[in-house]
């Protein structure tokens, strides 16, 4: 029984070993005149958008039309294209949506600094915060908590050890004052 | 009081930008090609007896490019509109056979009506790399100085025909 289940199991790996060994070998007919050169590709694949399925890369979809790029680009790649000229084929074709990192341009401006501008009005607000906390809490005087045990009609020394200094303490530091 | 109001203006800022997604389609898709001049093409026919199509003998007319073939169920949907759209207006709807077989190509013509002016062989789908072609079937409109001026992604439904291909077809060919 546990013997039979086993070579199951065995003849299931086997399947997809089978199944999974004509991809490797579509990929491997790929020939290419230096190693640099089959590096180059497989860095350029990992680079452009696969158009018909939006959220893979050109390097593991079976789409046709990414099997046509991949074609395309493998052709420019051994031909000695710089990675730029590369770009320009296609965006002419299909946009700046199949490069998964987008150019620099008015279009894509706000993309780029926007973060940028989001975290320089955070930090600002931040340093604004920072800036009026100390007024409030480092009074070294304690001339607000005096103020404030006057107006309560008590005095300090009676006060010192009771542990209600704490509460006008307190107060101060609620964050809505 | 700016301080106070900061995170009402942010939530609108955000919500202004959700709202607009949920009128935006994630699958259109803005072809780089509108405007520019059209790729050329010097491709075979279907029709082995005829001359080799060259876009260049385009120049000086308003013309449509359709993408089709013989595997793709969308294209038999559209196609009726596109035989309706050569009964209408007087303008050469070229065929582009993409990723097909030519004897499939032909059979499928037979059956649903050739009302191609040429039919382009693209058996390797290279002309359809160069004019950005996501799948077919896709629908270009280029104008008498050979720019694209309008692409159509998928199948054109009698609306589109009316509302969106004619109208197009119209303004150009009166300019």
């Amino acid at each position: 029984m546990m013997r039979g289940v086993v070579v199951l199991r065995l003849a299931g790996l086997c399947l997809l070993f089978t199944l999974a060994l004509p991809i490797q070998a579509a990929e491997s007919l790929l020939e290419f005149d230096t190693p640099e050169q089959a590096e180059y590709y497989t860095e350029l694949l990992g680079e452009y958008r696969c158009l018909k399925c939006q959220n893979q890369s050109l390097s593991d979809s079976q789409a046709s039309l990414a099997i046509d790029l991949r074609r395309e680009i493998h052709e420019r790649v051994v031909a000695g294209e710089p990675k730029a000229a590369i770009d320009d084929y296609l965006v002419a074709r299909y946009g700046d949506f199949v490069l998964y990192r987008p150019r620099f341009t008015s279009a894509t401006l706000l993309l780029w600094v926007g973060p940028f501008v989001l975290l320089a009005i955070a930090l600002a607000f931040a340093v604004r915060l920072a800036r009026r906390e100390p007024q409030v809490a480092n009074d070294p005087s304690g001339s607000a908590l005096d103020e404030a045990r006057e107006l309560l009609g008590e005095s300090a020394s009676v006060e010192a050890g009771s542990g209600q200094p704490d509460g006008p303490k307190g107060d101060q530091s609620d964050p809505l004052r | 009081m700016l301080l106070k109001l900061f995170p009402l203006v942010i939530f609108l800022g955000i919500a202004g930008f959700l709202w607009k997604g949920l009128s935006l389609d994630p699958g259109t898709l803005p072809s780089p090609l509108i405007d520019k001049p059209a790729p050329s093409i010097s491709v075979a026919t279907l029709d082995t007896e005829s001359p080799p199509f060259d876009s260049a003998g385009m120049l000086g007319q308003v013309w449509v490019l359709n993408v089709w073939a013989s595997w793709c169920g969308p294209c038999a949907q559209e196609h009726p509109q596109l035989v309706a759209l050569s009964e209408v207006r007087d303008i050469p709807i070229v065929g582009l056979n993409y990723k097909d077989v030519p004897e499939d190509a032909r059979l499928w013509l037979n059956r649903h009506g050739n009302i191609f002016s040429d039919v382009l062989a693209d058996e390797d789908g290279d002309v359809g790399l160069d004019w950005g072609v996501y799948g077919v079937p896709e629908t270009f409109l280029i104008d008498a100085e050979g720019r694209v001026r309008m692409k159509h992604v998928g199948p054109v439904l009698p609306s589109d025909l009316e509302q969106k291909l004619l109208p197009a077809i119209d303004s150009l060919v009166a300019s």
